[in-house]
């Protein structure tokens, strides 16, 4: 699937909830699907600044195509953090730069867009746009 | 039950516009008073009437209007002396905030008073705005950061406090309740401490003045800081209070209009106090607003105001205690009507995003006292802060909430 695709997936799913606890309640349940970070990439230089909880994101790349995993200590957040694996995982790092991020205010998730200290979310695409960037240079240096 | 009737509460209630609004579309629960409060309509009006009608620049002026604005504007000042008692109102500076009176005593008083090897006493539950600076003065001197730790409830040690004051120690800096545990200090007590080796005391009291008289001159401080919007008046004004003898002797930092006596390329001097002080073209239309706050508060009375925030912070403690699980963090026998709590394997950011769907606001997180959780070995707390507007019916709302919370992260 392409990014653009996932994302249209997403808001199909989400979109089936009228009740914000449902949309939570699925949010949650997503969070338990997380590629979890293995142990040892828990270290404080894959942690995530900007967050209320602490939140791990770790990548690797592959045959031309990153992968994220991550793992946090709310539930939320790693709902969050599923949604963008979900999104970004398996992409090459030219997709990932170029993706657009605006979905997540199409899933309902409105609150969790606004810039104050908590917000986790920000951060974490900062993160991985920033990761994506890194190995665009890399492949370029090549 | 309160003491008061329901149609007095309600009458109050009704005084604050925005809380009647909805949130999510259901009715707002404002428990987040310590971050700021909300605002009484008389205040709002003072606001806004001030640029319907009473504006122009003060101190400079032959014209009525000017004239009007100043005398009111110097009104406002005589009125925060008299609430906090200071001896005069020559010794209220009005600033931004309480973050920028400590930034003002934190740069002022250390330039001329503070030397290498030098101490400056803090506490360990003290609000970032009230360590910083005082930090960053001692790292441009050379002198050294004391810290007073905390006893199990979250009470203010002073057995050690009474060891930390020695002939290095300069200026001893506490705030007057703890934004995050509630905690009221001895500020009487550890001011005589201080005292009784001549150093002087500076007191963050922007959670201070909205849950209690305060009198600058029983407790002998030698400066108070407040900020107007904890105290239901507007963001963007606040205060100082600093004994006569003090604000004679330190400099300013904010210079240019309005604080000077004469100026030449020469040479520039600088005029009296409080105005020495205060750079710049004043926030009159904000320190409006504060004089509504504080005409509010006296209308009000001490009474009702104390009666309701004891009444709820033992109502709200009990109905917390009752839920298995949860954690009060800070239990100081002197309590402002601030609550920190944690619910056993739910992280608070969790917690706080679904109790805030349901219409209530409270705070998550470290509440800008890093190192005060660093000492008790957390990440943050969930705080529920009340003020007299609040209801027992509300406090009901945010236990139903935390058993929702439960429910769903189980």
């Amino acid at each position: 699937m392409t990014i653009n695709e996932t994302i249209d997936q997403l808001i199909k799913e989400f979109n089936q909830f009228d009740d914000w606890m449902d949309k939570y309640n699925y949010l949650i349940e997503m969070g338990r699907s997380v590629p979890l970070i293995d142990e040892t990439q828990k270290t404080d230089s894959n942690l995530i600044v900007g967050c209320q909880s602490r939140v791990w994101l770790s990548s690797e790349y592959r045959d031309g195509l990153i992968y994220f995993t991550a793992d946090s200590d709310a539930v939320i957040t790693k709902g969050i953090a599923y949604l963008l694996i979900r999104v970004f995982s398996g992409h090459t790092p030219t997709e990932i730069v170029e993706a657009e991020t605006t979905f997540l205010d199409k899933i309902g998730l409105k609150e969790h867009l606004s810039p104050t200290r908590s917000n986790g979310l920000l951060s974490m695409v900062k993160q991985i746009k920033l990761y994506a960037f890194a190995y665009q240079v890399k492949e370029k240096n090549i | 039950m309160s003491e008061f009737p329901e149609s007095k509460i309600q009458s109050v209630r009704n005084d604050f516009p925005i809380l009647s609004r909805s949130i999510y579309g259901k009715p707002l629960v404002y428990f987040d008073n310590a971050a700021t409060t909300q605002k009484p309509r008389t205040v709002i009006d003072a606001i806004s009437n001030y640029y319907l009608k009473d504006n122009a620049n003060v101190h400079r002026g032959v014209h009525y209007l000017s004239q009007q604005a100043t005398g009111a504007f110097e009104d406002v000042r005589k009125k925060v002396a008299t609430f906090i008692n200071a001896g005069s109102s020559t010794e209220i500076v009005f600033t931004r905030g309480a973050t920028e009176a400590i930034n003002l005593v934190a740069w002022s008083y250390c330039e001329s008073f503070l030397n290498a090897g030098d101490e400056i006493i803090v506490s360990v539950l003290e609000h970032h705005s009230n360590i910083v600076p005082w930090q960053a003065a001692c790292e441009r001197k050379g002198a050294h950061l004391k810290i007073i730790p905390l006893t199990t409830e979250g009470e203010l040690n002073l057995e050690v406090y009474g060891q930390l004051l020695n002939e290095h120690t300069k200026m001893v800096a506490v705030s007057h309740i703890s934004n995050t545990l509630g905690t009221i200090n001895p500020i009487g007590e550890i001011v005589a401490m201080a005292h009784s080796k001549n150093i002087p005391v500076f007191v963050d009291g922007a959670q201070g003045l909205s849950h209690g008289p305060v009198d600058v001159q029983k407790l002998d401080c030698d400066f108070y800081a407040f900020s107007a919007h904890k105290m239901y008046g507007p963001m963007g004004i606040g205060g100082l209070f600093g004994k006569t003898s003090w604000l004679e002797k330190i400099q300013p930092y904010q210079l240019g209009g309005e604080m000077i006596e004469k100026v030449t390329f020469a040479k520039t001097t600088y005029t009296e106090i409080p105005y020495k002080f205060e750079a710049g073209t004043p926030n009159v239309a904000d320190v409006m607003g504060l004089g509504a706050a504080i005409d509010y508060l006296n209308g009000l009375g001490w009474d009702f105001i104390t009666s309701q925030e004891n009444g709820l912070l033992k109502y709200a403690t009990d109905r917390l205690r009752e839920v298995e699980g949860i954690t009060i963090i800070g239990t100081a026998a002197k309590k402002a009507a601030i609550i920190s709590f944690l619910i056993e394997g739910i992280h608070f950011f969790d917690a706080g995003t679904i109790i805030d769907h349901m219409g209530i606001a409270v705070r998550t997180g470290s509440h800008c006292t890093q190192p005060l959780m660093d000492s008790l070995g957390i990440s943050g707390t969930l705080r529920a802060s009340m003020a007299f507007y609040n209801t027992r019916q509300e406090v009901d709302k945010l236990i139903d909430a935390i058993q929702r919370v439960k429910t769903l992260f189980a």
